[in-house]
Protein backbone atom coordinates (compact mmCIF):
# COMPACT_ATOMS: atom_id res chain seq x y z
CA UNK A 1 0.00 0.00 0.00
CA UNK A 2 2.69 2.42 1.02
CA UNK A 3 4.61 1.81 -2.22
CA UNK A 4 1.88 1.93 -4.06
CA UNK A 5 1.10 5.29 -2.83
CA UNK A 6 4.51 6.45 -3.20
CA UNK A 7 4.15 5.50 -6.72
CA UNK A 8 1.25 7.28 -7.47
CA UNK A 9 2.92 10.90 -5.59
CA UNK A 10 5.58 10.46 -7.95
CA UNK A 11 2.90 10.55 -10.81
CA UNK A 12 0.84 13.07 -9.00
CA UNK A 13 4.01 15.11 -8.65
CA UNK A 14 5.51 14.49 -12.45
CA UNK A 15 1.39 15.71 -14.14
CA UNK A 16 1.60 18.68 -11.87
CA UNK A 17 4.85 20.17 -13.00
CA UNK A 18 3.82 19.15 -16.25
CA UNK A 19 0.53 20.95 -16.10
CA UNK A 20 2.52 24.14 -14.61
CA UNK A 21 5.10 23.98 -17.16
CA UNK A 22 2.42 24.32 -20.16
CA UNK A 23 0.57 27.36 -18.29
CA UNK A 24 3.69 28.80 -17.80
CA UNK A 25 4.94 28.72 -21.48
CA UNK A 26 1.43 29.75 -22.21
CA UNK A 27 2.36 33.40 -22.57
CA UNK A 28 5.53 32.50 -24.63
CA UNK A 29 3.62 30.53 -26.93
CA UNK A 30 1.26 33.62 -28.09
CA UNK A 31 2.76 34.66 -31.93
CA UNK A 32 4.52 38.22 -31.60
CA UNK A 33 5.33 40.29 -28.73
CA UNK A 34 3.13 38.91 -26.10
CA UNK A 35 3.89 42.05 -23.97
CA UNK A 36 2.67 44.12 -27.18
CA UNK A 37 -0.14 42.71 -27.74
CA UNK A 38 -1.33 42.82 -23.60
CA UNK A 39 -0.60 46.85 -23.78
CA UNK A 40 -2.68 46.79 -26.86
CA UNK A 41 -5.80 45.92 -25.34
CA UNK A 42 -5.60 48.73 -23.32
CA UNK A 43 -3.36 51.82 -23.65
CA UNK A 44 -1.11 52.80 -26.47
CA UNK A 45 2.09 50.83 -27.23
CA UNK A 46 5.47 52.75 -26.75
CA UNK A 47 8.40 51.23 -26.39
CA UNK A 48 8.97 52.62 -23.09
CA UNK A 49 5.87 51.42 -21.69
CA UNK A 50 6.40 47.73 -23.22
CA UNK A 51 9.84 47.34 -21.78
CA UNK A 52 8.46 48.31 -17.89
CA UNK A 53 5.75 46.10 -18.45
CA UNK A 54 8.01 43.63 -19.55
CA UNK A 55 10.22 44.29 -16.45
CA UNK A 56 7.40 44.24 -14.41
CA UNK A 57 5.87 40.39 -15.28
CA UNK A 58 9.65 39.07 -15.06
CA UNK A 59 9.80 38.48 -18.97
CA UNK A 60 13.44 39.84 -19.20
CA UNK A 61 14.45 37.42 -17.50
CA UNK A 62 15.87 33.78 -18.15
CA UNK A 63 13.36 31.43 -18.41
CA UNK A 64 13.99 28.81 -16.04
CA UNK A 65 14.45 31.82 -13.16
CA UNK A 66 10.76 33.29 -14.57
CA UNK A 67 9.43 29.61 -13.85
CA UNK A 68 11.35 29.26 -10.70
CA UNK A 69 10.01 32.27 -9.23
CA UNK A 70 6.48 31.63 -11.12
CA UNK A 71 6.14 28.54 -9.59
CA UNK A 72 7.56 29.42 -6.01
CA UNK A 73 5.31 32.39 -5.83
CA UNK A 74 2.28 30.29 -6.87
CA UNK A 75 3.02 27.41 -4.18
CA UNK A 76 3.17 30.22 -1.39
CA UNK A 77 -0.42 31.59 -2.02
CA UNK A 78 0.33 34.01 -4.51
CA UNK A 79 -0.87 34.15 -7.97
CA UNK A 80 1.19 37.82 -9.06
CA UNK A 81 -0.97 40.95 -9.23
CA UNK A 82 -3.70 41.32 -11.88
CA UNK A 83 -2.38 43.40 -14.74
CA UNK A 84 -4.78 46.14 -15.07
CA UNK A 85 -6.29 46.32 -11.73
CA UNK A 86 -3.09 45.73 -9.75
CA UNK A 87 -5.34 43.75 -7.34
CA UNK A 88 -3.65 40.60 -6.73
CA UNK A 89 -4.77 37.24 -8.93
CA UNK A 90 -5.52 35.37 -5.52
CA UNK A 91 -8.45 38.14 -4.82
CA UNK A 92 -9.89 38.20 -8.39
CA UNK A 93 -9.97 34.36 -8.18
CA UNK A 94 -11.61 34.19 -5.06
CA UNK A 95 -14.29 36.43 -5.42
CA UNK A 96 -15.54 34.72 -8.91
CA UNK A 97 -14.92 30.88 -7.81
CA UNK A 98 -17.71 30.24 -5.30
CA UNK A 99 -20.58 30.62 -7.90
CA UNK A 100 -18.86 28.39 -9.86
CA UNK A 101 -18.30 26.00 -7.12
CA UNK A 102 -21.23 26.08 -5.79
CA UNK A 103 -22.63 25.29 -9.48
CA UNK A 104 -20.27 22.33 -10.52
CA UNK A 105 -21.18 20.57 -6.85
CA UNK A 106 -25.31 21.47 -6.88
CA UNK A 107 -24.70 19.62 -10.51
CA UNK A 108 -22.70 16.72 -9.87
CA UNK A 109 -25.29 15.95 -7.01
CA UNK A 110 -28.10 16.04 -9.50
CA UNK A 111 -26.61 14.20 -12.09
CA UNK A 112 -24.64 11.76 -9.86
CA UNK A 113 -28.00 11.41 -7.23
CA UNK A 114 -30.22 10.84 -9.57
CA UNK A 115 -28.28 8.38 -12.20
CA UNK A 116 -28.03 5.71 -9.15
CA UNK A 117 -31.95 4.83 -9.36
CA UNK A 118 -32.48 5.76 -12.57
CA UNK A 119 -29.61 3.18 -13.69
CA UNK A 120 -31.44 0.44 -11.52
CA UNK A 121 -34.65 1.60 -13.49
CA UNK A 122 -33.08 1.00 -16.53
CA UNK A 123 -31.28 -2.73 -15.83
CA UNK A 124 -34.51 -3.78 -14.56
CA UNK A 125 -36.41 -2.57 -18.10
CA UNK A 126 -35.86 -5.48 -20.74
CA UNK A 127 -37.49 -5.96 -24.22
CA UNK A 128 -36.33 -4.14 -27.33
CA UNK A 129 -38.43 -1.10 -27.60
CA UNK A 130 -37.18 -0.31 -23.98
CA UNK A 131 -33.73 -0.77 -25.21
CA UNK A 132 -34.06 1.55 -27.81
CA UNK A 133 -36.22 4.27 -25.97
CA UNK A 134 -33.14 4.10 -23.29
CA UNK A 135 -30.13 4.28 -25.59
CA UNK A 136 -32.22 7.24 -27.84
CA UNK A 137 -32.63 8.87 -24.41
CA UNK A 138 -29.01 8.74 -23.38
CA UNK A 139 -27.50 9.58 -26.26
CA UNK A 140 -29.97 12.44 -26.54
CA UNK A 141 -28.65 13.49 -22.50
CA UNK A 142 -25.06 13.09 -23.72
CA UNK A 143 -25.50 15.46 -26.58
CA UNK A 144 -28.16 18.03 -25.85
CA UNK A 145 -25.90 21.48 -25.66
CA UNK A 146 -25.83 22.71 -22.15
CA UNK A 147 -26.49 26.13 -23.10
CA UNK A 148 -29.11 25.49 -25.45
CA UNK A 149 -31.41 23.66 -22.77
CA UNK A 150 -30.77 26.72 -20.94
CA UNK A 151 -31.63 29.30 -23.49
CA UNK A 152 -35.09 26.62 -23.82
CA UNK A 153 -35.82 26.59 -19.97
CA UNK A 154 -35.42 30.58 -19.69
CA UNK A 155 -37.89 31.18 -22.20
CA UNK A 156 -40.05 28.19 -21.38
CA UNK A 157 -40.56 30.03 -17.47
CA UNK A 158 -40.51 33.45 -18.77
CA UNK A 159 -43.59 32.63 -20.43
CA UNK A 160 -44.99 30.73 -17.41
CA UNK A 161 -43.88 32.92 -14.91
CA UNK A 162 -42.78 36.13 -15.73
CA UNK A 163 -42.21 37.62 -12.48
CA UNK A 164 -39.89 34.69 -11.80
CA UNK A 165 -36.02 35.78 -11.17
CA UNK A 166 -33.52 33.44 -12.86
CA UNK A 167 -30.65 35.54 -13.67
CA UNK A 168 -27.66 36.21 -12.28
CA UNK A 169 -26.48 34.69 -8.37
CA UNK A 170 -27.13 35.95 -5.17
CA UNK A 171 -24.56 34.68 -2.90
CA UNK A 172 -25.89 31.95 -0.36
CA UNK A 173 -24.87 34.06 2.92
CA UNK A 174 -26.99 36.46 2.08
CA UNK A 175 -30.08 34.55 0.29
CA UNK A 176 -30.02 31.08 0.64
CA UNK A 177 -33.54 30.10 -1.01
CA UNK A 178 -32.94 32.55 -3.94
CA UNK A 179 -29.65 31.53 -4.16
CA UNK A 180 -30.54 27.78 -5.04
CA UNK A 181 -33.40 28.65 -6.97
CA UNK A 182 -30.91 31.15 -9.63
CA UNK A 183 -28.70 27.73 -9.41
CA UNK A 184 -31.29 25.01 -9.96
CA UNK A 185 -31.67 25.72 -13.86
CA UNK A 186 -28.50 26.42 -14.74
CA UNK A 187 -27.48 23.42 -12.54
CA UNK A 188 -29.92 20.69 -14.36
CA UNK A 189 -28.52 21.90 -17.80
CA UNK A 190 -24.82 20.93 -16.31
CA UNK A 191 -26.23 17.39 -14.81
CA UNK A 192 -28.15 16.28 -17.63
CA UNK A 193 -25.11 14.78 -19.78
CA UNK A 194 -23.55 13.51 -16.12
CA UNK A 195 -26.83 11.76 -15.71
CA UNK A 196 -26.96 10.34 -18.85
CA UNK A 197 -23.13 9.49 -18.86
CA UNK A 198 -23.62 7.73 -15.16
CA UNK A 199 -27.02 5.70 -15.46
CA UNK A 200 -26.09 4.28 -18.29
CA UNK A 201 -22.84 3.00 -16.03
CA UNK A 202 -24.69 1.71 -13.39
CA UNK A 203 -27.13 -0.23 -15.74
CA UNK A 204 -24.44 -2.00 -17.05
CA UNK A 205 -22.47 -2.03 -13.99
CA UNK A 206 -25.20 -3.79 -12.70
CA UNK A 207 -26.44 -6.06 -15.42
CA UNK A 208 -22.60 -7.40 -14.99
CA UNK A 209 -22.45 -7.80 -11.27
CA UNK A 210 -26.05 -9.45 -11.59
CA UNK A 211 -24.53 -12.63 -14.19
CA UNK A 212 -21.98 -13.11 -11.26
CA UNK A 213 -21.73 -16.59 -9.17
CA UNK A 214 -21.51 -14.43 -5.51
CA UNK A 215 -25.01 -12.85 -6.63
CA UNK A 216 -26.59 -16.83 -6.81
CA UNK A 217 -24.78 -17.31 -4.26
CA UNK A 218 -26.73 -14.83 -2.35
CA UNK A 219 -30.00 -15.74 -3.82
CA UNK A 220 -29.48 -19.41 -2.71
CA UNK A 221 -28.60 -18.04 0.85
CA UNK A 222 -32.11 -17.02 0.48
CA UNK A 223 -31.46 -13.13 0.83
CA UNK A 224 -34.51 -11.09 -0.52
CA UNK A 225 -34.16 -9.60 -4.07
CA UNK A 226 -33.84 -6.16 -2.94
CA UNK A 227 -31.15 -7.34 -0.47
CA UNK A 228 -29.74 -8.64 -3.21
CA UNK A 229 -29.39 -5.81 -5.42
CA UNK A 230 -28.41 -3.13 -3.44
CA UNK A 231 -26.03 -4.76 -0.26
CA UNK A 232 -24.36 -6.64 -3.45
CA UNK A 233 -24.95 -5.65 -6.61
CA UNK A 234 -24.68 -2.22 -6.82
CA UNK A 235 -22.36 -2.12 -4.15
CA UNK A 236 -19.97 -3.98 -7.18
CA UNK A 237 -21.37 -1.61 -9.31
CA UNK A 238 -20.48 1.44 -7.22
CA UNK A 239 -16.94 0.79 -8.34
CA UNK A 240 -16.83 2.18 -12.02
CA UNK A 241 -18.86 4.54 -10.75
CA UNK A 242 -16.73 6.82 -8.62
CA UNK A 243 -14.11 6.28 -11.09
CA UNK A 244 -15.99 7.69 -13.48
CA UNK A 245 -17.10 10.06 -10.95
CA UNK A 246 -13.66 11.52 -10.97
CA UNK A 247 -13.55 12.54 -14.63
CA UNK A 248 -17.37 13.91 -14.93
CA UNK A 249 -15.76 17.03 -12.77
CA UNK A 250 -13.36 18.55 -15.44
CA UNK A 251 -16.67 18.06 -17.90
CA UNK A 252 -18.13 20.23 -15.23
CA UNK A 253 -15.60 22.89 -14.60
CA UNK A 254 -15.47 23.71 -17.95
CA UNK A 255 -19.22 23.17 -19.18
CA UNK A 256 -19.81 25.38 -16.41
CA UNK A 257 -17.86 28.03 -17.92
CA UNK A 258 -20.12 27.95 -20.58
CA UNK A 259 -23.61 27.64 -18.74
CA UNK A 260 -22.80 30.92 -16.45
CA UNK A 261 -22.71 32.88 -19.80
CA UNK A 262 -26.71 31.92 -20.48
CA UNK A 263 -27.46 32.85 -16.76
CA UNK A 264 -25.43 35.50 -16.46
CA UNK A 265 -23.66 34.05 -13.55
CA UNK A 266 -20.65 36.17 -12.32
CA UNK A 267 -18.04 32.80 -12.11
CA UNK A 268 -15.02 32.07 -13.82
CA UNK A 269 -16.44 31.69 -16.50
CA UNK A 270 -16.89 35.26 -16.29
CA UNK A 271 -12.85 35.88 -15.17
CA UNK A 272 -11.49 33.94 -18.01
CA UNK A 273 -13.65 35.60 -21.06
CA UNK A 274 -13.11 38.76 -19.18
CA UNK A 275 -9.11 37.92 -18.98
CA UNK A 276 -8.91 36.62 -22.62
CA UNK A 277 -10.39 40.02 -24.06
CA UNK A 278 -8.36 42.39 -21.91
CA UNK A 279 -5.69 40.13 -22.87
CA UNK A 280 -4.47 39.62 -19.08
CA UNK A 281 -2.39 36.33 -19.74
CA UNK A 282 -1.30 36.45 -15.90
CA UNK A 283 -4.73 36.31 -14.36
CA UNK A 284 -5.62 33.72 -17.47
CA UNK A 285 -2.59 31.52 -16.35
CA UNK A 286 -3.15 31.67 -12.58
CA UNK A 287 -6.98 30.21 -13.41
CA UNK A 288 -5.62 27.75 -15.95
CA UNK A 289 -3.44 26.94 -13.89
CA UNK A 290 -5.35 26.87 -10.45
CA UNK A 291 -8.60 24.88 -11.90
CA UNK A 292 -6.47 22.58 -13.63
CA UNK A 293 -4.30 21.15 -10.53
CA UNK A 294 -7.93 21.48 -8.21
CA UNK A 295 -9.12 18.20 -11.54
CA UNK A 296 -5.76 16.78 -11.26
CA UNK A 297 -5.72 16.64 -7.31
CA UNK A 298 -9.94 15.79 -7.85
CA UNK A 299 -8.68 12.41 -9.64
CA UNK A 300 -5.79 11.48 -7.53
CA UNK A 301 -8.36 11.73 -4.45
CA UNK A 302 -10.91 9.60 -6.74
CA UNK A 303 -8.11 6.98 -7.77
CA UNK A 304 -6.86 6.74 -4.04
CA UNK A 305 -10.84 6.08 -2.48
CA UNK A 306 -11.62 3.32 -5.66
CA UNK A 307 -8.39 1.44 -4.08
CA UNK A 308 -9.86 1.63 -0.84
CA UNK A 309 -13.36 0.69 -2.08
CA UNK A 310 -12.12 -2.04 -3.78
CA UNK A 311 -10.95 -4.80 -2.11
CA UNK A 312 -8.51 -6.54 -4.72
CA UNK A 313 -6.76 -3.90 -5.61
CA UNK A 314 -6.50 -2.74 -1.62
CA UNK A 315 -4.75 -6.10 -0.69
CA UNK B 1 -32.48 -7.61 -36.63
CA UNK B 2 -33.32 -3.99 -33.86
CA UNK B 3 -29.39 -3.40 -34.21
CA UNK B 4 -29.41 -3.32 -37.89
CA UNK B 5 -32.33 -0.79 -37.97
CA UNK B 6 -30.91 1.65 -35.63
CA UNK B 7 -27.65 1.69 -37.30
CA UNK B 8 -29.68 2.73 -40.79
CA UNK B 9 -31.75 4.90 -38.57
CA UNK B 10 -28.46 6.75 -37.31
CA UNK B 11 -26.75 6.68 -40.13
CA UNK B 12 -29.08 8.61 -41.82
CA UNK B 13 -29.09 10.70 -39.33
CA UNK B 14 -25.68 11.52 -40.01
CA UNK B 15 -25.73 11.49 -43.49
CA UNK B 16 -28.67 14.08 -44.34
CA UNK B 17 -27.47 16.60 -42.31
CA UNK B 18 -24.18 16.37 -44.03
CA UNK B 19 -25.51 15.96 -47.78
CA UNK B 20 -27.90 19.47 -46.42
CA UNK B 21 -24.88 20.83 -45.12
CA UNK B 22 -22.46 20.27 -48.27
CA UNK B 23 -24.72 21.30 -50.52
CA UNK B 24 -25.61 24.51 -48.44
CA UNK B 25 -24.31 26.82 -51.90
CA UNK B 26 -27.34 25.45 -53.80
CA UNK B 27 -30.23 24.61 -51.17
CA UNK B 28 -29.96 27.92 -48.99
CA UNK B 29 -32.49 30.18 -50.11
CA UNK B 30 -30.52 33.39 -49.26
CA UNK B 31 -26.88 34.63 -48.55
CA UNK B 32 -26.41 33.65 -44.91
CA UNK B 33 -24.72 37.55 -44.73
CA UNK B 34 -27.08 39.51 -46.68
CA UNK B 35 -28.70 41.39 -44.42
CA UNK B 36 -32.60 42.87 -44.75
CA UNK B 37 -33.10 45.11 -41.85
CA UNK B 38 -36.88 45.56 -42.37
CA UNK B 39 -37.33 42.11 -42.31
CA UNK B 40 -35.69 41.08 -38.85
CA UNK B 41 -36.79 39.38 -35.86
CA UNK B 42 -39.61 37.49 -37.87
CA UNK B 43 -40.82 33.84 -37.04
CA UNK B 44 -41.13 30.86 -39.59
CA UNK B 45 -43.15 31.99 -42.53
CA UNK B 46 -43.60 31.38 -46.63
CA UNK B 47 -40.27 33.47 -47.58
CA UNK B 48 -38.32 32.37 -44.25
CA UNK B 49 -39.19 28.94 -43.74
CA UNK B 50 -37.26 29.16 -40.05
CA UNK B 51 -37.65 33.31 -39.79
CA UNK B 52 -34.80 35.76 -39.81
CA UNK B 53 -32.45 36.89 -37.27
CA UNK B 54 -31.74 40.61 -35.18
CA UNK B 55 -30.57 42.14 -38.43
CA UNK B 56 -32.95 40.51 -40.92
CA UNK B 57 -31.09 37.40 -42.07
CA UNK B 58 -32.52 34.23 -43.21
CA UNK B 59 -32.11 32.10 -40.15
CA UNK B 60 -32.38 28.61 -42.57
CA UNK B 61 -29.33 29.81 -44.84
CA UNK B 62 -27.63 30.54 -42.20
CA UNK B 63 -27.99 27.24 -40.15
CA UNK B 64 -27.20 25.11 -43.47
CA UNK B 65 -23.81 27.23 -43.86
CA UNK B 66 -23.08 27.50 -39.82
CA UNK B 67 -23.48 23.87 -40.23
CA UNK B 68 -21.47 23.27 -42.56
CA UNK B 69 -18.97 25.55 -40.64
CA UNK B 70 -19.25 22.96 -37.40
CA UNK B 71 -18.91 20.35 -39.63
CA UNK B 72 -15.62 21.53 -41.41
CA UNK B 73 -13.98 22.22 -38.13
CA UNK B 74 -15.29 19.43 -36.34
CA UNK B 75 -14.03 16.88 -39.29
CA UNK B 76 -10.54 18.70 -39.53
CA UNK B 77 -9.94 18.60 -36.07
CA UNK B 78 -10.84 14.78 -35.16
CA UNK B 79 -8.84 14.48 -38.70
CA UNK B 80 -5.61 15.72 -37.00
CA UNK B 81 -6.08 14.15 -33.63
CA UNK B 82 -6.48 10.88 -34.90
CA UNK B 83 -3.30 11.39 -37.17
CA UNK B 84 -1.39 12.65 -34.14
CA UNK B 85 -2.75 10.88 -31.24
CA UNK B 86 -3.35 7.48 -33.31
CA UNK B 87 0.70 7.94 -34.36
CA UNK B 88 1.34 8.28 -30.79
CA UNK B 89 -0.53 5.90 -29.62
CA UNK B 90 0.52 3.14 -32.32
CA UNK B 91 4.21 4.13 -31.69
CA UNK B 92 4.08 3.35 -27.76
CA UNK B 93 1.80 0.16 -28.32
CA UNK B 94 4.72 -0.92 -30.60
CA UNK B 95 8.36 0.00 -29.18
CA UNK B 96 7.34 -0.32 -25.69
CA UNK B 97 10.18 0.58 -23.15
CA UNK B 98 10.99 4.36 -22.98
CA UNK B 99 9.14 5.44 -26.29
CA UNK B 100 6.08 4.13 -24.52
CA UNK B 101 6.56 5.66 -20.85
CA UNK B 102 7.69 9.08 -22.83
CA UNK B 103 5.07 9.90 -24.94
CA UNK B 104 2.00 7.90 -22.90
CA UNK B 105 3.39 10.58 -19.66
CA UNK B 106 3.22 14.14 -22.38
CA UNK B 107 -0.28 12.71 -23.23
CA UNK B 108 -0.88 12.43 -19.38
CA UNK B 109 -0.47 16.19 -18.92
CA UNK B 110 -2.12 17.16 -21.64
CA UNK B 111 -4.39 14.71 -20.36
CA UNK B 112 -4.92 16.45 -17.03
CA UNK B 113 -6.49 19.40 -18.27
CA UNK B 114 -10.61 20.02 -18.32
CA UNK B 115 -11.01 20.26 -22.02
CA UNK B 116 -12.85 22.91 -22.65
CA UNK B 117 -10.64 24.66 -20.40
CA UNK B 118 -7.57 23.29 -22.21
CA UNK B 119 -9.36 24.40 -25.52
CA UNK B 120 -10.55 27.81 -24.57
CA UNK B 121 -6.44 28.03 -23.12
CA UNK B 122 -4.67 27.08 -26.53
CA UNK B 123 -7.80 29.76 -28.44
CA UNK B 124 -6.44 32.78 -25.69
CA UNK B 125 -2.82 32.28 -27.07
CA UNK B 126 -3.73 31.74 -30.87
CA UNK B 127 -6.14 34.39 -31.08
CA UNK B 128 -9.86 33.72 -31.67
CA UNK B 129 -11.20 32.08 -35.00
CA UNK B 130 -12.00 29.11 -36.85
CA UNK B 131 -8.66 27.60 -37.61
CA UNK B 132 -7.59 27.97 -33.84
CA UNK B 133 -10.50 26.36 -33.07
CA UNK B 134 -9.87 23.74 -35.12
CA UNK B 135 -6.08 23.54 -33.49
CA UNK B 136 -7.37 23.59 -30.22
CA UNK B 137 -9.80 21.08 -30.50
CA UNK B 138 -7.27 18.70 -32.06
CA UNK B 139 -4.75 19.38 -29.26
CA UNK B 140 -7.68 18.60 -26.79
CA UNK B 141 -8.05 14.99 -28.95
CA UNK B 142 -4.77 13.98 -29.00
CA UNK B 143 -4.28 12.48 -25.78
CA UNK B 144 -7.85 10.97 -25.85
CA UNK B 145 -6.84 9.18 -29.17
CA UNK B 146 -3.44 8.50 -28.20
CA UNK B 147 -4.71 6.38 -24.61
CA UNK B 148 -7.93 4.74 -26.79
CA UNK B 149 -5.81 3.58 -29.26
CA UNK B 150 -2.66 2.22 -27.50
CA UNK B 151 -4.93 -0.19 -25.64
CA UNK B 152 -6.53 -2.41 -28.27
CA UNK B 153 -2.62 -1.57 -30.10
CA UNK B 154 -1.10 -3.27 -27.69
CA UNK B 155 -3.29 -6.88 -28.07
CA UNK B 156 -2.68 -6.53 -31.22
CA UNK B 157 1.12 -6.24 -30.87
CA UNK B 158 1.37 -9.10 -28.97
CA UNK B 159 -0.94 -11.52 -31.07
CA UNK B 160 0.62 -14.30 -32.76
CA UNK B 161 0.27 -12.90 -36.70
CA UNK B 162 2.16 -10.16 -35.55
CA UNK B 163 5.13 -11.94 -33.88
CA UNK B 164 4.91 -14.20 -37.14
CA UNK B 165 5.25 -11.37 -39.04
CA UNK B 166 8.38 -10.18 -37.76
CA UNK B 167 9.91 -13.25 -37.39
CA UNK B 168 9.51 -13.58 -40.57
CA UNK B 169 11.57 -10.18 -41.34
CA UNK B 170 8.67 -8.07 -42.07
CA UNK B 171 9.61 -4.28 -41.33
CA UNK B 172 8.49 -2.42 -38.69
CA UNK B 173 6.57 0.43 -40.71
CA UNK B 174 5.23 -3.01 -43.01
CA UNK B 175 3.78 -4.40 -39.72
CA UNK B 176 2.32 -1.06 -38.68
CA UNK B 177 0.56 -0.21 -41.81
CA UNK B 178 -0.58 -3.48 -43.04
CA UNK B 179 -1.21 -5.85 -39.97
CA UNK B 180 -1.57 -3.46 -36.85
CA UNK B 181 -3.24 -0.70 -38.23
CA UNK B 182 -6.08 -2.42 -40.13
CA UNK B 183 -7.12 -4.47 -36.96
CA UNK B 184 -7.95 -1.22 -35.15
CA UNK B 185 -10.12 0.21 -38.14
CA UNK B 186 -13.82 -0.79 -35.92
CA UNK B 187 -12.06 0.97 -32.89
CA UNK B 188 -10.93 3.86 -35.10
CA UNK B 189 -14.52 4.24 -36.80
CA UNK B 190 -16.14 4.01 -33.75
CA UNK B 191 -13.98 6.60 -32.01
CA UNK B 192 -14.34 8.89 -34.97
CA UNK B 193 -18.09 8.91 -34.63
CA UNK B 194 -18.18 9.94 -31.22
CA UNK B 195 -15.49 11.86 -31.17
CA UNK B 196 -16.75 14.14 -33.88
CA UNK B 197 -19.96 14.41 -31.88
CA UNK B 198 -18.62 15.89 -28.87
CA UNK B 199 -15.97 18.23 -31.06
CA UNK B 200 -18.90 19.74 -32.76
CA UNK B 201 -20.29 20.78 -29.13
CA UNK B 202 -17.29 21.93 -28.00
CA UNK B 203 -16.98 23.86 -31.43
CA UNK B 204 -20.39 25.42 -30.84
CA UNK B 205 -19.19 26.13 -27.37
CA UNK B 206 -16.48 27.96 -28.13
CA UNK B 207 -18.02 29.79 -30.78
CA UNK B 208 -21.08 30.91 -28.22
CA UNK B 209 -18.22 32.28 -26.10
CA UNK B 210 -17.03 34.56 -28.95
CA UNK B 211 -14.22 32.13 -29.51
CA UNK B 212 -14.41 30.27 -32.30
CA UNK B 213 -15.48 31.30 -35.73
CA UNK B 214 -15.69 34.81 -35.88
CA UNK B 215 -18.76 37.41 -37.33
CA UNK B 216 -20.47 37.68 -40.28
CA UNK B 217 -19.87 34.37 -40.71
CA UNK B 218 -22.50 31.98 -39.77
CA UNK B 219 -21.87 29.63 -37.07
CA UNK B 220 -24.19 27.95 -35.17
CA UNK B 221 -22.64 28.66 -31.58
CA UNK B 222 -22.48 32.29 -32.88
CA UNK B 223 -26.57 32.19 -34.21
CA UNK B 224 -27.07 31.24 -30.35
CA UNK B 225 -24.71 33.57 -29.23
CA UNK B 226 -26.48 36.54 -30.67
CA UNK B 227 -30.11 35.09 -30.40
CA UNK B 228 -29.80 34.79 -26.90
CA UNK B 229 -29.55 38.63 -27.01
CA UNK B 230 -32.73 39.06 -28.58
CA UNK B 231 -34.48 36.23 -26.96
CA UNK B 232 -37.80 37.74 -25.59
CA UNK B 233 -38.33 39.97 -29.00
CA UNK B 234 -38.01 36.82 -31.26
CA UNK B 235 -36.45 32.95 -30.04
CA UNK B 236 -36.69 31.65 -33.33
CA UNK B 237 -32.81 32.30 -34.56
CA UNK B 238 -31.29 30.58 -30.93
CA UNK B 239 -33.85 27.95 -31.21
CA UNK B 240 -33.01 26.49 -34.61
CA UNK B 241 -29.68 26.97 -34.12
CA UNK B 242 -29.26 24.63 -30.90
CA UNK B 243 -31.63 22.16 -32.60
CA UNK B 244 -29.33 21.87 -35.76
CA UNK B 245 -26.22 21.60 -32.99
CA UNK B 246 -28.28 18.52 -31.22
CA UNK B 247 -29.38 16.63 -34.50
CA UNK B 248 -25.88 16.84 -35.69
CA UNK B 249 -23.97 15.97 -32.62
CA UNK B 250 -27.23 13.46 -31.66
CA UNK B 251 -26.55 11.41 -34.88
CA UNK B 252 -22.86 10.93 -35.04
CA UNK B 253 -23.12 10.23 -31.46
CA UNK B 254 -25.97 7.18 -31.97
CA UNK B 255 -23.90 5.88 -34.85
CA UNK B 256 -21.13 5.71 -32.64
CA UNK B 257 -22.99 4.10 -30.06
CA UNK B 258 -24.90 1.59 -33.05
CA UNK B 259 -21.52 1.02 -34.86
CA UNK B 260 -19.82 -0.27 -31.31
CA UNK B 261 -22.46 -3.11 -30.46
CA UNK B 262 -22.17 -3.83 -34.24
CA UNK B 263 -18.20 -3.53 -33.88
CA UNK B 264 -17.01 -4.97 -30.68
CA UNK B 265 -17.68 -8.65 -30.50
CA UNK B 266 -17.36 -8.40 -26.40
CA UNK B 267 -20.34 -6.09 -26.38
CA UNK B 268 -22.52 -8.47 -28.84
CA UNK B 269 -25.34 -10.23 -27.21
CA UNK B 270 -25.95 -13.91 -27.52
CA UNK B 271 -28.68 -13.51 -30.03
Amino acid sequence: MIRLLTARLIDLAFVLIGVSLLVFLMIRLIPGDAVAIMLGANTEVTADKVEALRHRIGLDQPLLTQYMHWVGAALHGDLGTSLWTGRPVAEEIASHIWPTLQLSLLALLIGAGLSIPAGCIMANLRGQAADVAMRLASVAGLTIPSFWLGIVMILALATLAPSLQMLGYVPFSQDPLDNLARLILPAICLALPILANLSRLVRSALLEALGQDYIRTARAKGLGETRVLYRHALANALIPFVTSLGIQTGYLLGGAIVVEQVFAIPGLGQLILGAISDRNYPLLQAVILLVTSGFVLVNFGVDLLYRFLDPRVRG
Amino acid sequence: MGKSKLLIFAFAMVLIPVLLAVGADGIAPYDPVAQDIVARLHGPMATHWLGTDQLGRDVLSRILFGSRASLLVSAASVGLALLAGGTLGLLAAFYRGWTERILMRAMDILFAFPVMLLAIGVVAVLGPGGATATFAIAVVYTPIVARLLRGPALVICESDFVIGARAAGATDARILFLHVLPNLAGVMLVQTSLLLSSAILVEASLSFLGLGTQPPHPSLGLMLAEGRNVLMLSPWSALFAGAAILLLAFGLNLLGDALRDRLDPRLRGPA
